[in-house]
């Protein structure tokens, strides 16, 4: 059987490989997608003192390392019992806010938006970010890392770095801010509202304007029917912070909202033995294989997942935008994964807004950013939404504090069935008989992976190994016939 | 006349040294202007296939960063470091195992086990991945992990190291103008072995913190402690790092209010970093008496974190016995 293997994968966080096979007919036979590597979090933070926990839990992504941060931070909170001043809530979202403007403006600029600018078949040495900059010129390029420059300005400021923040404790955050940096924050999130309005019109100017492009969005080969998760406030509006964590059906219902604390309840996750990452579901709707439909458990939690599991924005512009999209795609829930694109861009838009907001609130500036813990430690869940899906962070500690279990779920596992479905589908829609597999095909499948923003530096923070193994023996219909296990 | 070409690649790593990189900001469009980039799997498409076809040496500047964790990233390791001319061990992962490397505390077996069984883990058949796997399609192939994580220099030779987690923004820039003037003929690199984009003293040395020789009756955790925020740290009671911790960040962490944690790595000259560090705390313990030392010491409640958390790889003792074992 002829094989096409595209390693690495490009313009994503972390690692991948996706391995395609062909039959004799030169059809698409399968696809599999492959995670090559783990690193052991959940193992080496046991005996670490749990305070530490927003630190070291940093370095599982040095791209989103905010959310690891902030679901940490929230996850010690609930281990003390603590409950954080609203200052101190109010600067971790502040923080928080800014890194989601900026980190959108990253994937959409140099991850995911190079196939649309510079086209799915440029040339390779043209369609990264380098590649953009010249096209578009040096003061649109300009913009891109100007945004990203305030965006991490904020982040140090509240954070103390750029990368890998270290400010957040139990209970609230080491430092606050001043009235000179809450000025310099709040006019660099009004410049981020007209940049976000700026990338909107660009996406509309260059993708929906486009009708190649608009036919490869609302098209078949990057469409599927699952469940959507998101983060929502207490009016169903889309929250990157805090809130519960809903889901909504395949036909855009609401199947269940539940709290952070509950969601070991509500998400299980299955196990494959060739891939060293795991795939989670909804539980109480079972596990069915990669497949899409209402009686699979398969969800995604991305942008689009986002604004489909929501009931809208919680600021003006963005709840405008929102109403577009799905006014725009036939209504809700949207199905097709390269619309994530766009949701992610209304999402820049809502961050900048609420970038301003929070940077504008009269407690931001308040000394009352902290409280000292008093309770014993025991057992704490924090959720956040990750730019690439809803991250949660469970530890369980002693009497001091010393942590004694960690269980996370992260953004990206939670996409993990829906990419590899995702990267089948694409494969078998682009690589037929008689069609000449060409660099650019390759790229459109890589495509559907690209969509959903995966980080796969999140991904393998846990270290599974060879040590136990069961090897099945299929048929060529893909049934067991014989299993070996070695213990 | 072609331009020097740059790689760039993550081997176990978090992706934070890319960020760190595009964080130089307009210094990109120098890189870009001055390089030619071939391969740099965060930002642009080349795949493995076209570093294996390109000459011995024809990458002049490689910025690798990650700990070697399994077989995939030593033998990238090594064709990257065929490929190019100069290979930067680039942030803490690379130089010393970082974060990650404190999986250097377990074996494998302990590793495994946690993850697959963990509340949320469906696998009542207790499966564990394989590195081998027959689909009915054919074999599929995911990389052997390595019982302890590696440093690079531990796979291959390398010219410099550039230490921090990641490398601070600023000394990027700086790097990238020196080995631009070098290229150019405008100035010499340091010498092969050396530490660059950092300081050659400590953080204390850097930290905005006033330091009056104090001693400390006791160690203190930062949730219980409202800190002085003119103060050093450690006078507080507070475990800081910086003593023992090369400098080169501008002191961020205890400037933010935070304890350092030690991410830049051994200041220079120190061997072993958790001697340095444990000689320094114990000369700031206000006592000559053992039983009241020892109460003050159990105030340090993770002394294998606080002493190895970035460098345990790295360092003279590398792994427990356990993941030595495999």
């Amino acid at each position: 059987m002829q094989r096409i293997t595209i390693d690495p994968i490009t313009r994503l966080e972390g690692h991948g490989k996706i391995e395609i096979f062909l039959n004799e007919e030169g059809n698409v036979a399968n696809t599999y997608f492959q995670i090559p590597e783990l690193r052991g979090f959940e193992r080496f933070c046991v005996g670490r003192p749990v305070e530490e926990m927003p630190l070291l839990t940093n370095r599982i992504c040095g791209v989103c390392p905010e959310a690891h941060h902030m679901a940490a931070a929230k996850a010690v909170d609930a281990v003390y019992h603590v409950e954080v001043p609203p200052t101190g809530k109010k600067l971790r979202e502040l923080l928080y806010s800014a890194f989601y403007a900026t980190d959108h403006t990253t994937h959409f600029y140099a991850l995911g938006g190079p196939d649309f600018i510079m086209g799915p078949d440029a040339p390779v040495a043209e369609r990264n970010i380098l590649g953009v900059i010249h096209k578009v010129g040096l003061e649109i390029g300009g913009k891109v890392i100007q945004m990203r420059k305030y965006g991490h300005t904020v982040v140090e400021i509240i954070g103390g770095r750029k990368v890998h923040p270290c400010t957040s404790i139990p209970g609230g955050l080491t430092k606050g801010i001043t009235e000179e940096q809450r000025i310099e924050i709040e006019k660099m999130g009004r410049w981020a509202i007209e940049f976000a309005q700026f990338s909107l019109k660009a996406f509309n100017d260059i993708v929906l304007s486009n009708k190649q492009y608009l036919d490869l969005i609302v098209g078949d080969i990057y469409t599927h029917h699952t469940y959507y998760m998101g983060l929502v406030d207490a009016n169903n509006k889309v929250n990157f912070y805090d809130g519960k964590v809903r889901v909504v059906a395949p036909d855009g219902k609401e199947y269940v909202t539940y709290e952070p604390k509950d969601y070991a309840a509500n998400i299980a996750e299955h196990v494959e033995p060739w891939t060293y990452l795991k795939f989670p579901y909804l539980k109480n709707v079972g596990w069915k294989g990669f497949v899409d439909g209402p009686d699979s458990g398969v969800y995604m939690a991305t942008p689009l997942s986002r604004l489909n599991a929501s009931d809208g924005m919680a600021t003006p512009l963005a709840q405008a935008e929102y109403e577009k999209f799905y006014a725009t795609l036939g209504g809700k829930p949207v199905h097709q994964r390269l619309a994530i694109h766009w949701a992610r861009l209304i999402e820049l838009l809502y961050a900048a807004e609420r970038w301003v907001e929070l940077a504008t609130d009269p407690e931001i500036t308040s000394p009352n950013y902290r409280a000292i813990p008093t309770a014993t430690p025991t057992e704490g869940v924090g959720i956040v939404e990750a730019p690439r899906g809803t991250l949660t962070h469970h530890y369980w500690t002693d009497d001091r504090g010393m942590v004694r279990k960690v269980n996370l779920i992260v953004g990206t596992t939670n996409n993990h069935a829906a990419i590899c479905m995702s990267l089948k589908k694409a494969a078998q829609g682009l690589i037929k008989k008689g069609v000449t597999v060409t660099e650019g095909t390759l790229n459109m499948i890589e495509m559907a992976f690209r969509a959903y923003d995966p980080c796969f530096s999140c991904a393998t923070h846990s270290l599974p190994g060879q040590m136990k193994m069961i090897v099945n023996f299929r048929d060529v219909d893909g049934n067991v016939v014989s299993t070996i296990k070695r213990d | 006349m072609s331009k020097p070409k740059f790689a760039m690649y993550w081997a176990a790593s978090c992706g934070g040294c890319e960020i760190a990189v595009l964080n130089i900001h307009e210094k990109i469009l120098e890189v870009d202007a001055a390089f030619e980039v071939v391969f740099w799997p965060v930002a642009m498409d080349a795949k493995y296939k076209d570093v294996e076809a390109m000459q011995d040496g024809e990458i002049t500047l490689c910025l690798f960063n990650g700990g070697m964790r399994n077989d995939e990233n030593e033998h990238i390791a090594k064709l990257l470091r065929r490929k190019s001319k100069i290979m930067v061990a680039f942030g803490s992962c690379a130089c010393e195992g970082c974060i990650p490397g404190l999986a250097n505390f377990s074996s494998i077996t302990d590793l495994v086990d946690t993850a697959f069984t963990t509340i949320t883990t469906d696998n009542p058949d207790n499966i564990r991945p394989v590195t081998s796997y027959a689909m009915p399609e054919g074999t599929i192939i995911i990389p052997t992990l390595n019982p302890m994580l590696k440093t690079l220099d531990q796979v291959v030779d390398v010219d410099y190291y550039m230490p921090g987690c990641p490398p601070e923004s600023h000394q990027i820039a700086a790097v990238v103008d020196l080995v631009i003037a070098a290229l150019n003929g405008k100035a010499e690199l340091p010498p092969k072995g050396a530490t660059i984009g950092a300081g050659n003293s400590t953080v204390c040395d850097e930290c905005p913190r006033k330091r009056n020789v104090k001693t400390i009756k006791e160690f203190r955790r930062i949730q219980f402690t409202t800190t002085d925020p003119e103060l050093c740290l450690l006078e507080q009671g507070i475990p800081c790092n910086g003593v023992a911790t090369r400098s080169g960040c501008n002191a961020r962490c205890p400037s933010a209010g935070a304890q350092c944690i030690g991410c830049y790595g051994p200041a220079e000259g120190v061997v072993d970093y958790a001697a340095r560090l444990i000689s320094a705390f114990a000369s700031v313990i206000d006592s000559d008496n053992p039983e009241e030392i020892d109460k003050i010491l159990d105030g340090l409640v993770d002394p294998a974190g606080q002493f190895y958390r970035f460098n345990l790889a790295g360092s003279l003792l590398r792994a427990s016995k356990s993941a030595q074992k495999g």
